[in-house]
């Protein structure tokens, strides 16, 4: 059924669709709205056997799905920003144990200096712990990828995080067709655990491995996601017979037949380039777009067959890897090696900063041009930089640099417009 | 595609508004798309939240920087937030207050170029009136529906009544239709002999809201 929906909302219903059986979590924006959904549903009783443990922490929330996973239950839970930092041990745990946990990560930029608005910085951060990292476009998208990944994680016995952008899709409210019980019941099979805690049939799970076996344990994980690399396509297929709509799936081009300048890019602000591909491709450029649905396992082959005859790809990442440049990019740059196309990482929308159409125009029209730099700031002012730089030559204790800048930029509190 | 911004403070229900809009475009088989400012937002701090409606899907995540349409739900806001950047000649403005427009010192606003472009109504009132309560997100809606045509009456009192319940949901499904008639006259008022001043933008004129296909695509 459509329904007008916040995005949180839409989430929790569907996470509940999927009938989980233990949900543990601990709240930080922008994921609060979810677990208070699921949260009422359990309370409710319309969310039936199942089980919302109230933790103190983050730690203790993964590490309660871990326990919860290993025992044969279907475990969930979300988080953000500093939520995943604080869990970050845990995350490690339960793909290094293979536990099928699938959480919701309301992508949120990392502090220091804090700060609530969105980017892509936690999903980042953990790129490399041997989660799957499923990113959605839409709240249609995020819906129907939480089906899908309950299906994926539980096929593999791999956690599974469905990225949605924090306040841009989790605090929008759009229409969404929310599937029915049926159709999920039909989709999602019940969980039966490749291993389990059964006091009739102990088993160890987490032994110390040495040298002599640890590379092989990694390996395996290696494995894994090259397994999922193939599910994902499939089960997103699938998704597509059963629901009547596609959802999900590796990557999808956007009019990237022909485009001399294809941009690659994560989550919602897909929508916003698709716009400006529209654009540009009414004043004669040949521009197109390709959207990572699956950050990891990353779809290098597919993303290489997809960037065709583009002479610049044009990275537009929410991340920055100080000292480095862009993360996204540097997959992409593997993926396209070989390709006669220069890769270009455009780092944007850090800690929420809106990401216009306007200013993706202007930088795409630049790399139509071939003046686009190999690593560019959207938006970036320049001015207030240097004047923090040459507070910093001028003495010593120049003080700290993100109150200078509030200062000289005149703003009493963050986010005040 | 028809942007509305919504200003107003922490407490005053600007996010809610901005859901109902939404809601109530939906209700009427246009595609819209809502969302907050993101903020930290705090009792009593200024607050905005956006809502775009249209015939097709909306894919675009930016805020709305040029509004076709402007509520403000706390007139004091005039003197602390610049509440018309971006906001055009040939834009809607509906302000919470009992004042005029005049009165408000807002005579030389651009948006005024346009007759009827501009008009108060008191929704605090209004809501305290029906409700009991002074919160005037709800019941602005239906002045906006009168000021604008994007939305229609009905779909706002339906989107009301899917938000809240038993007596809050009349309340203000009921000060929402007094704003709605109270606009209308006063729409009709300031437009003298004019014809039809305050009218929705006519369907294919660029600016406002194509015929709905949503029925015929969901």
């Amino acid at each position: 059924m459509l329904r007008q929906l916040e995005g949180s909302r839409a989430v929790a219903e569907a996470v509940g669709l999927c009938r989980p059986e233990v949900v543990c979590a601990y709240p930080i924006s922008p994921q609060t709205h979810i677990i208070e959904g699921i949260g009422a549903l359990v309370k409710s009783g319309q969310l039936e056997q199942c089980e919302f443990i109230n933790v103190e922490s983050e730690f203790a929330a993964m590490s309660v799905c871990i326990g919860a996973s290993a025992a044969g239950a279907r475990a969930y839970t979300a988080t953000a920003s500093q939520g995943l930092l604080y869990m970050m041990e845990a995350v490690y745990n339960a793909s290094g144990l293979g536990l099928p946990v699938v959480m919701t990560l309301a992508n949120r930029a990392i502090g220091a200096p804090i700060n609530i608005w969105n980017d892509h910085s936690d999903a980042m951060a953990v790129r490399d712990a041997g989660w799957v990292q499923l990113f959605a476009e839409t709240n249609q998208e995020a819906v129907d990828l939480h089906v899908q990944a309950f299906r994926l994680a539980e096929e593999l016995s791999i956690p599974v995080m469905v990225c949605m952008d924090g306040f841009i899709l989790t605090h929008a409210v759009e229409a969404v067709e929310m599937p029915t019980q049926t159709q999920v019941d039909a989709f999602v099979p019940p969980y039966e655990p490749r291993q389990v805690l059964d006091p009739a049939e102990p088993v160890s799970i987490g032994a110390m491995v040495g040298p002599e076996a640890f590379e092989e344990v990694r390996y395996l994980a290696h494995v894994k996601q090259l397994q999922a690399l193939e599910r994902i396509p499939e089960i997103a297929s699938a998704f597509s017979a059963a629901f009547g709509r596609p959802s999900g799936g590796l990557l999808r081009g956007y009019r990237t037949e022909d485009a001399e300048v294809v941009v690659v890019a994560l989550g919602s602000v897909l929508g916003t380039i698709k716009d400006a591909v529209d654009d540009l491709r009414r004043a004669g450029a040949r521009v197109g777009v390709v959207g990572i649905g699956s950050f990891r396992p990353f779809p290098s082959a597919a993303l290489r067959a997809e960037l065709g005859r583009a002479r610049t790809v044009v990275v537009v990442e929410k991340a920055l890897a100080p000292g480095a440049g862009g993360i996204l990019a540097r997959d992409v740059t593997m993926a396209a090696a070989g390709l006669d196309a220069e890769v270009r990482t455009v780092v944007a929308g850090l800690g929420g900063r809106p990401i216009t159409k306007a200013s993706l125009v202007a930088v795409l029209e630049e790399a139509g041009r071939g003046g686009l730099e190999s690593l560019h700031f959207l938006d970036l002012d320049h001015g207030l930089v240097e004047r923090e730089l040459a507070r910093m030559a001028r003495r010593r204790r120049s003080g700290p640099a993100a109150e200078n800048i509030l200062r000289d930029i005149g703003v009493v509190s963050a986010g005040a417009t | 595609m028809f942007q509305v911004r919504i200003h107003g403070r922490g407490g005053q229900g600007v996010v809610t508004a901005a859901e109902l809009l939404s809601v109530a475009a939906f209700r009427d088989g246009h595609y819209a798309q809502a969302f907050p400012s993101f903020g930290s937002e705090r009792t009593g701090a200024p607050v905005v939240a956006f809502c775009r409606i249209d015939a097709g899907p909306i894919r675009t995540r930016e805020p709305i920087a040029e509004p076709d349409g402007l509520i403000v739900q706390d007139a004091t806001l005039l003197h602390q937030v610049d509440l018309f950047r971006g906001v055009g000649p040939e834009a809607l403005v509906l302000i919470n207050s009992s004042r005029g427009v005049e009165e408000l010192g807002l005579a030389d606003l651009p948006a005024l170029r346009r007759r009827g472009g501009v008009l108060t109504v008191p929704a605090t009132e209004l809501a305290r009136e029906h409700t009991g309560r002074p919160f005037p997100n709800a019941v602005l809606l239906g002045g906006f529906a009168a000021l604008s045509g994007v939305v229609s009456i009905d779909a706002v009192v339906l989107a009301i009544r899917d938000r809240f319940a038993g007596e809050v949901a009349e309340g203000n499904a009921a000060a929402a239709r007094r704003a709605f008639a109270f606009v209308a006259d006063e729409a009709a008022e300031s437009a003298g002999a004019r014809p039809a001043p305050a009218a929705a933008p006519a369907p294919g004129d660029g600016s406002g809201l194509e015929v709905s296909t949503r029925a015929a695509t969901a």
